[in-house]
């Protein structure tokens, strides 16, 4: 079933159904703004609390007690008087606050006062060798499966990479009876000694105990190889087999499966397209709105809350999600403001969600060789540009991203540089011996995601046009 | 301190490129200043055709030229942009429509012209297998085609900088003067002295000239284009409509790009364009109704490029009406990039010989300007 939003306007329409969006929506709701949440997905909840209201995964601990907190959230959701429409994609907003948005295969617009876009993260891109095969995909691919249909795997698997998430999923395949072979962690040595400055907040963050336990009771069942400098994955058509270094010391495994992970990072595809300025992140490697201090970014009425505004995980997300509608109430009704928990407050909550994040991005800043790939690993998979592809355009001219694709279509296909956008500016930086910030990024245009010629054809057309078209 | 250099050209579009470019080959030392960077705007995304069709009369001679170059370009630029020469189709979609087609290809004929040919509705249906069977007729000029803008303009630059132009990009030409028989333009930290100077810098041609003391009637407008996923290979020549805003072309990848002038609004200041999703609606309409072939396709990008229209939709083509040394090639009005090879060959003529044997007189800034030189 599929509902168009029942009003042309509002006061705030969130965008993305996540923590941050489930508690942006509902405290512009509760302080009686109107307020249009949409979401992509079926269900409320995001990545992190994927169908929290139709998980088949009914032993809580399997999923962890985290995961459920998402429960609390839609409960407040849906106790405010926010519009909630699932399966709506937006495809397009603009600095006017016209968004566009496909439900059920039909497209509507609205416009907003006020845009709170909380379309969270993206996994990074892991460019190895191998890693375009079937039978390579990604850890948040496979906790999709896990947690909207209770799937896990039970061939040879292998798990590589990083990062708090990769031992999530590690823990919650297990826990579900499915099957990992061998974890190959690729945590760079280097990267202890650098985040060590950094413990002290960490140890006294909740995520310390909890990751301490989950890494203990992944290693308990599975062998784990750590300090892993080289990764490809190989086979004839589908993957066959994983080969690592470690050490000094090259293995090849036999693998029907490999779940790549090397951290997420902001989804910046429909802030960016809507003129959002964004700045190139040194430390977590990606490119992050440039916001002030309660999310509003550089188009005036567009705020960015959750991991879309630098990640900081679920708990952030939740305290950003506050923060921004909070201020959207004080702009358009400042006196029910007054009900809300005050600025901070909540800027306090979010210093204490965001303790011990500095740590974990510097331990967990992936190595060189894992972002930046050579030879014909393939950059592009749109396009199927490889590495050296976009070298040799660079060595004829090519400057930036945009430049790139006077020479190939990288960035050009379907997912409109999801796959390969900071892959390719990774690279071309360092070719150019430039930095990310002063090579750039693609520009990212509507529709953000793609819809189809036919629903396109069915808009209502503007007065205007209509003329224009019997006028000739 | 300023550096000497034969011809100082402002903006690195198609234009500027080409003639910078062709004053390379004329044995001048031109510098090239541009603000984003080569094919940063219209040049490098419009819809790359390369259209004698359905031409103003004033710049048919000019376009004639150009497609002479187009045919030859891997030998200009080694590169071969893309280039491929399918025909452009003008299709009439009603028997008024034709009946129009017939008066102009008349006209042309007229004139001398003999590009445009009228086709009926079997010759229509041979070339464009996929059209509509109701539509009666149409013009065909097969010579025509298309390339790649972005690839084309970038080849022009680094040909042009092989031929030992200096280029400048991420830098505006600013504090534009004239004394003791020079410009003097400034370009970040540099400053360039030359007896030349071009204005091609496309949507900002127009405050420049006014700066210059020639003011023109020109708007800075933004056509919107989209391209979508790939669908089996249905169409080889570029399709325009005679009654409805509609240009249609499939690439070799099958992806298809729709455009036909509906427009975006600009921020010309921030180089944004923010677009008309119902005027997109529109040319998504007249597709779905013409090749049903298109119906399950999705659009994949839209964009605009920001550029100057004239009012009277033809360009600002020659040397300048009031000062020595000071030359115009703007306002190509959402159709100048087939012309763009053939106008730097024509403006190279003028600057180093003073004329040209393709007829370029009509489109002078002196049209808006009387002569004072």
């Amino acid at each position: 079933m599929s509902v168009a939003p029942k009003r042309e306007n509002y006061d705030v329409v969130v965008i993305g159904a996540g923590p941050a969006g489930l508690a942006a929506a509902a405290t512009s709701a509760e302080a009686g703004l109107s307020t249009l949440l949409l979401d992509e997905n079926i269900g409320p909840g995001g990545q992190v609390f994927r169908a929290i209201s139709s998980t088949p995964v009914t032993e809580r601990n399997q999923l962890g007690a985290d995961y459920w907190v998402g429960a609390d959230l839609v409960q407040s959701l849906r106790a405010s008087n926010a519009e909630v429409i699932q399966r709506a994609t937006v495809w397009s907003l603009d600095r006017n606050l016209d968004i566009a948005v496909s439900i059920g295969g039909a497209s509507a617009f609205v416009k907003a006062k006020r845009v709170i876009l909380a379309t969270g993260a993206l996994e990074r891109p892991f460019p190895i060798p191998g890693w375009t095969l079937p039978g390579v995909m990604t850890a948040g691919a496979a906790q999709t499966m896990l947690k909207s249909s209770g799937l896990v795997p039970d061939g040879r698997t292998v798990i590589a990479g990083q990062g708090p998430l990769l031992w999530l999923l590690a823990a919650q395949i297990l826990r579900l009876g499915g099957r990992i072979d061998r974890i190959l962690d690729t945590t760079q040595r280097g990267n202890y000694f650098a985040a060590l400055p950094h413990a002290f907040a960490f140890l006294t963050s909740p995520y310390f105990a909890k990751g301490l336990s989950m890494m203990r009771e992944v290693k308990a069942k599975v062998q784990v190889v750590s300090g892993v400098t080289e990764l490809a994955a190989s086979g004839d058509g589908q993957l066959a087999s994983v080969s690592y270094v470690a050490g000094s010391k090259r293995e090849t495994i036999p693998a029907d499966l490999l779940l790549l992970h090397q951290g997420v990072v902001p989804n910046v595809n429909l802030a960016m397209s809507a003129g959002i300025e964004h700045r190139w992140d040194d430390l977590q490697l990606c490119w992050s709105p440039v916001l002030d201090a309660s999310g509003n970014s550089s188009v005036a009425g567009i705020a960015i809350a959750g991991d879309g505004a630098g990640i900081g995980g679920a708990n952030a997300a939740v305290v950003r999600g506050r923060i921004a509608a909070r201020a959207a109430v004080e702009a358009l009704a400042p006196a029910a403001a007054a009900k809300l928990p005050a600025m901070a407050t909540l800027r306090s909550d979010l210093a204490k969600a965001e303790r011990g994040r500095v740590f974990l991005d510097t331990l967990f800043r992936p190595a060189p060789q894992f972002r930046i790939p050579s030879g014909d690993t393939i950059v592009c998979r749109c396009e199927e540009v490889t590495a050296k592809g976009v070298l040799d355009s660079v060595a004829i001219g090519a400057t930036g991203p945009n430049q790139l694709k006077a020479y190939r279509r990288t960035g050009m296909g379907p997912c409109q540089g999801r796959l390969c956008g900071l892959t390719v500016t990774e690279l071309m930086a360092q070719a150019r011996g430039k930095t990310p910030q002063e090579i750039g990024y693609y520009r990212l245009r509507a529709p953000v995601k793609p819809i189809t010629l036919a629903e396109l054809a069915a808009v209502p057309k503007s007065e205007a046009d209509v003329k224009a078209v019997v006028r000739g | 301190m300023s550096t000497n250099v034969d011809a100082i050209v402002i903006g690195a579009g198609i234009h500027g490129c080409s003639t910078t470019l062709h004053l390379c080959l004329a044995g001048m030392k031109p510098v090239l200043i541009e603000k984003d960077y080569a094919g940063r705007h219209a040049s490098g995304v419009n819809a790359g055709g390369v259209r004698q069709l359905a031409r103003h009369v004033p710049e048919i001679p000019l376009s004639i030229r150009s497609m002479g170059i187009w045919e030859k370009i891997t030998d200009l630029v080694d590169d071969d942009c893309s280039f491929e020469s399918n025909g452009q189709v003008l299709v009439a979609e009603n028997e008024d429509e034709l009946v129009a087609c017939r008066a102009r290809v008349a006209e042309l004929n007229a004139l001398g012209f003999t590009h445009e040919e009228l086709i009926d509705a079997a010759e229509l249906r041979r070339l464009v297998p996929a059209v509509a069977e109701t539509c009666p007729g149409g013009v065909v000029s097969r010579r025509d085609g298309a390339a790649n803008p972005a690839q084309t303009t970038t080849a022009f630059r680094r040909k042009a900088e092989q031929l030992g132009a200096t280029v400048r990009e991420g830098v505006a030409a600013s504090n534009i003067r004239y004394n003791d028989g020079l410009w003097h333009v400034d370009a970040g930290s540099e400053s360039f002295a030359a007896p030349v100077l071009v204005n091609a810098a496309g949507a900002w041609a127009g405050k420049i000239a006014a700066d210059l003391g020639e003011p023109v009637p020109v708007e800075t407008v933004a056509p919107m284009l989209m391209i979508t996923s790939r669908v089996p290979h249905f169409i080889d020549p570029v399709v325009i409509l005679r009654g409805r805003k509609l240009s249609f072309k499939q690439f070799k990848n099958g992806t298809v790009l729709i455009g036909g002038g509906h427009l975006a609004t600009p921020y010309q200041d921030r180089n944004e364009t923010v677009l008309d999703w119902k005027s997109l609606a529109t040319s998504a309409q007249t597709v779905f109704e013409l090749f049903p072939v298109m119906r399950g396709a999705t659009i994949v990008r839209a964009w605009a490029g920001i550029e100057a229209k004239m009012k009277d939709d033809i360009p600002v083509f020659g040397p300048s009406s009031r000062h020595k040394g000071l030359y115009h090639q703007f306002g190509f009005s959402l159709h100048g990039f087939q012309l763009g090879p053939g106008a730097g060959a024509v403006m190279a003529e003028l600057i180093v010989n003073g004329g040209t044997q393709t007829r370029v007189s009509d489109l002078g800034i002196d049209r808006f300007h009387p002569s004072t030189l």
